[in-house]
């Protein structure tokens, strides 16, 4: 439309007017975005330069080598294996069904491995890598390598997983690691962030889990740029951890490799001491298991073979397993009625074959009774009713107190899992536990160690020590660094009376050595080895009223759970001990026949350091134990002797 | 320096008319460019593919189209004004009921080989008619209310029809580019203060409208507004985009991390890194530094349109001029303001920096308008 000159004006200021207001306007949002600017950029640059930082840097641990355990001469126990395995990463891969076809035909893999391995590249974003097989053997990643031109995406790789080269022979003491479990974490206070790691192993139980702290060692981490979804795009830097502590234990690894493979095919257990300083040289449960099955996670079937086997191998009878001590208990009813002045060395006592107490009648082992029997022939011949007698005279609470002294009833704290306390049966415990009166008749059942007491095999071997060196010995596992001077490691006197103490002595050497003794006939003749020992047989269940009026059945005709345990306690050489060896047998039948045995054979191993003479055996067994140590010998282990060949 | 002689004694004509073109606008508009050019080299991982070419390529034709209209007649495209107008209203219709579908809106439209976006083209159409209209007016009845009212339809109906697509950002920088042409025109300051109030009551009418049947904004929306107030709420979700921005803005400092070294958005922490939020990678990479200097380079646009505004002497160029200049700012403003985290994020290109063909083209097709009011600025002989 045409405007006058004036219009023209007018529409002019007004626009101008207007023009400038709007610059003004303009220019104060510009300042508000620059009054915006500096807040974020220069006020709060750091706070959201540490976000920028966080959303891109992870932190991932690398997790410590786990420390080795050792036996007293570095023969390893527990070592760190190599663990070669094959990831896969999808977007390397391209066709993922095609590589895995190809890798089938080189490695073992079965159509179920394939169809996991092909759910897990699939589930994982495409540059994860995802592990397709481990634990393969070298060869199989070698001829992976070689062909690695057809498989893209494929890459070896390697990883360290615990390994038990001694497989069952550590099994119960030294225990094994596995994946950490929900569990493991919420029985920690503060875990380890290291223990969130895939499939990183924990100890279990034994050696490898009272001792975790120590053979963990601290993780090392390296710091990595991630893009924003999660892909690795290079490593910052990286910390190293410093590797878990190497454990020595006092086992030897070669007496415990015998000590298990002598006891096999029974369910029984093992327990070698040096008596001048407790040390453990042999710990033995038997039947073993092997703890690798563990550590690569067991198996539904093999698990529930272990726990259904009757012989229960998952079980650490030399720790776990409390057993009525039967007549190895009889040195300690002895010293008791010595220590409490109700006998002497030369009091003789009659053995009629039984002895009515309260209207109720005890039998001696022996039917037909021993005669007149002293101290020493009683221990000797293991006389029932000479400890009867003795039992009544005393009472429970001075046998309680002997037993104490000599080491029985008392939980040891070594590195071990479940390690039971045994019991030494008082009054209060039968009120409180049975709300029953204590009788008599259970003080006499307690003499020969029936009843209610109840020992473990290691305490049986401490007892053993005790009274062969008059120290109260303190059984030990582990070797500390830097500290193995015998001398500094002896223990305190027991303060037992010489004399009596020899007595006691007399009599174990009497019961291996003298022809009426129980363990006679497994006695040593080589003057260098020969042991005194005490031969037990504790009653699992007691003989029926039916049973005895049927004529007393033979043990080999009982089921073999209602069969009596037994046990032999022995410490060699007699003349100057070196070693406590405590055996049991459960269901064994007599401590003769079924321990003593086996306890010459570990007295022998532990003293002369390999297969035992055959010369320290009396010459008409030679031709037998012969045979039996030849095959005894074909099931050792072959050990490298001290170094480690691992790590 | 022809470009700011006030009263040149005839209209340039032929080759003359380069001389009096506004040189330094140019100059800044090819400068900011350059910025984003470079930035879209940066965030690609120091590549010209897959963004930096293509935008060389289309601003190259923008600026043959930029001279091209510049050198055009004003009075040619006053002419053509209402045409065009009603010709960008009959697309956006068109896009209501054949448009292509694409990212939960429907924008485009496929004309043969052509892909169109109406939304862009209204953008200048819609200034060119209310300078046309108020140029048309008699100057006394330019605050009557039906004059005010007609004023409004025109802007309304493009309007409504961008925000239906739904493209809320165009849409609403549409209607606020529109009320400004209008308030430059002289419209009464009442119809401003009413507005500003009715503005308010309408916000509050969204937000109680929220969880209703008669709900205006779509849920997405409404979580855009919630992560907007509270980006910590949902700090993986809605609010994640601006979070993402925030600290990358944040940790650029005073100087930036460098060139190529911002870690936010080479590894792809920040969304939509090489359009909407292209101005957070430069924040970041630069700093301060960078972000005000880029800020200023704009404002410097602003102040040489502002230049042209003022020499126009018709009403026509002034008001189409003052369209232009308003509707750049507002752009580049609100744009950083929501990267900022101060309004919602609502899509809202940077001008002459973010990835994006058609939003490159229409701006210097609008600048080669503001250029053709400078170079035509002195009124022909009656």
């Amino acid at each position: 439309m045409r405007r006058t000159p004036r219009e023209e004006a007018l529409s002019a200021r007004l626009v101008t007017r207007r023009t400038v207001f709007l610059g003004g306007v303009q220019l104060a949002v510009a300042g508000t975005l620059v009054w915006r600017m500096r807040d974020m950029q220069l006020n709060q640059a750091d706070q959201f330069r540490l976000l920028a930082e966080e959303n891109r840097i992870n932190i991932r641990l690398i997790p410590p080598t786990r420390g080795l355990i050792q036996d007293r001469n570095g023969i390893v126990i527990a070592g760190n294996e190599q663990n070669y395995r094959i990831v896969m990463v999808r977007e390397d891969a391209g066709d993922v069904d095609l590589v895995l076809e190809r890798l089938q035909t080189l490695i073992a893999l079965s159509d179920d491995d394939i169809e996991r391995a092909h759910r897990d590249v699939m589930r994982n974003r495409p540059f994860v890598p995802v592990t397709i097989a481990e634990r393969l053997e070298w060869e199989a990643i070698a001829r992976v390598a070689a062909n690695a031109p057809a498989l893209p995406g494929i890459t070896p790789e390697v990883g360290l997983s615990r390994h038990y080269p001694m497989v069952e022979d550590f099994a119960h003491s030294v225990g094994y690691v596995g994946p950490v479990t929900e569990r493991d974490l919420e029985a920690l206070e503060a875990p380890d962030p290291v223990l969130q790691i895939p499939r990183f192993q924990i100890g279990k139980i034994g050696v490898e889990r009272r001792m975790e702290d120590r053979l963990r060692g601290t993780a090392g981490s390296r710091r990595i740029e991630v893009n924003a979804v999660g892909r690795v795009m290079r490593e910052l830097d990286r910390i190293d951890g410093t590797p878990g502590s190497n454990v020595t234990l006092t086992l030897d690894a070669r007496l415990q490799n015998f000590v298990q493979a002598r006891l096999a095919g029974e369910s029984a257990a093992g327990v070698v001491m040096d008596v001048q300083n407790g040390d453990l040289l042999a710990i033995a449960s038997a039947p073993g298991f092997d703890p690798n099955l563990f550590v690569r996670g067991i198996s539904v079937p093999d698990y529930r073979e272990l726990l259904e086997d009757p012989y229960r191998p998952l079980v650490d009878k030399t720790v776990q397993g409390m057993y009525p001590p039967g007549s190895t208990f009889k040195m300690v009813v002895a010293l008791a009625a010595l220590a409490a002045g109700e006998t002497s060395a030369s009091e003789r006592v009659f053995c009629p074959g039984h002895m009515d107490i309260s209207g109720h009648r005890f039998h001696c082992w022996r039917r037909g009774g021993h005669g007149r029997m002293n101290m020493v022939s009683a221990l000797s011949e293991s006389c029932d009713v000479y400890f009867y007698e003795m039992a009544l005279r005393i009472g429970i609470e001075r046998i309680n107190e002997m037993s104490a002294r000599l080491g029985l009833g008392i939980r040891y704290d070594l590195p071990m899992s479940g390690i039971a306390a045994g019991l030494n049966p008082t009054r209060e415990w039968k009120q409180a536990r049975r709300n029953e009166a204590w009788l008599v008749g259970d003080t006499v059942n307690a003499s020969i160690g029936q009843g209610f007491v109840l020992s473990t095999p290691l305490q049986l071997a401490v007892m053993t020590a005790r009274l062969a060196t008059n120290r109260a010995v303190l059984p030990r596992l582990v070797r500390d660094a830097g500290e193995d001077d015998a001398a500094a490691r002896q223990a305190r006197a027991l303060d037992l009376n010489p004399e009596w103490l020899a007595l006691i002595k007399r009599g174990m050497s009497e019961c291996t050595n003298h022809a009426r003794g129980t363990a006679y006939s497994t006695r040593i003749v080589d003057a260098n080895y020969r042991h005194a020992g005490k031969t037990g047989t504790s009653q699992v269940f007691s003989i029926t009223r039916a049973e005895r009026e049927a004529g007393i059945r033979r043990q080999e005709d009982l089921p073999w759970n209602r069969r009596n345990h037994a046990l032999f306690v022995a410490f060699a050489p007699e003349d100057a001990p070196r070693i406590a060896v405590s055996v049991i047998v459960e269901h064994g039948g007599g401590g003769s026949s079924a321990a003593a045995p086996i306890g010459r054979d570990i007295v022998l191993a532990a003293l002369h350091g390999d297969m035992p003479p055959l010369s320290a055996y009396p010459a008409s067994q030679r031709n037998r134990i012969e045979t039996q140590m030849g095959e005894l010998s074909s099931r050792l282990r072959p050990l490298a002797s001290g170094g480690s060949d691992r790590a | 320096m022809t470009y700011l002689e006030y009263n040149v004694k005839r209209t340039p004509a032929g080759l003359a008319k380069v001389m009096h073109l506004n040189w330094p606008l140019v100059v800044l508009v090819i400068a900011v460019a350059g910025v984003g050019l470079v930035m879209l080299f940066s965030v690609a991982g120091g590549s010209m593919r897959p963004w930096a070419e293509p935008q060389a390529r289309r601003f190259a034709l923008g600026m043959v189209l930029m001279f091209a209209i510049a050198f055009t007649p004003l009075w040619f495209w006053r002419s053509i004004a209402a045409v065009a107008y009603a010709l960008s209203v009959l697309l956006l219709l068109g896009v209501e009921f054949f448009g292509t579908i694409g990212m939960g809106a429907r924008r485009w439209l496929e004309l043969g080989p052509v892909r169109l976006q109406p939304s862009e083209l209204a953008k200048i159409t819609l200034v060119m008619a209310l300078a046309a209209y108020y140029d048309w007016l008699d100057l006394k009845r330019t605050s009557h209310p039906l004059w005010v009212l007609i004023a409004l339809v025109i802007i309304v109906v493009p309007t409504l029809l961008v925000l239906r697509q739904p493209d809320l950002g165009t849409g609403l920088l549409l209607g606020a580019g529109g009320t400004i042409v209008m308030f430059a025109a002289g419209v009464s300051w009442i119809y401003f203060a009413v507005a500003v109030a009715a503005a308010g009551g309408t916000v509050a009418l969204v937000l109680a409208s929220r969880g209703t049947e008669w709900q205006i904004l779509r849920d997405y929306q409404y979580r855009r507004i919630d992560a907007f107030i509270d980006p910590s709420l949902d700090p993986l979700g809605a609010g994640y985009h601006i979070s993402q921005a925030k600290i990358a803005m944040g940790s650029g400092g005073w100087s930036g991390r460098g060139f190529m070294q911002g870690t936010q958005s080479r590894l792809n922490f920040l969304p939509e890194k090489h359009t909407d939020f292209i101005f957070t990678t430069l924040a970041e990479e630069f700093g301060f530094v960078g972000a005000v200097s880029l800020l200023a380079l704009y404002l410097l646009i602003i102040a040489f349109c502002i230049v042209t505004i003022l020499r126009a002497s018709s009403r026509f160029g002034a008001l189409l001029a003052t369209g232009v200049t308003v509707s750049f700012f507002l752009y580049f403003a609100v744009n950083m303001a929501m990267v900022m985290g101060l309004l919602p994020v609502v899509g809202v290109p940077l001008p002459l920096v973010s990835f994006g063909g058609s939003a490159m083209v229409v701006l210097l097709i609008s600048f080669g308008l503001l250029q053709s009011v400078h170079v035509h600025r002195p009124r022909t002989p009656a």
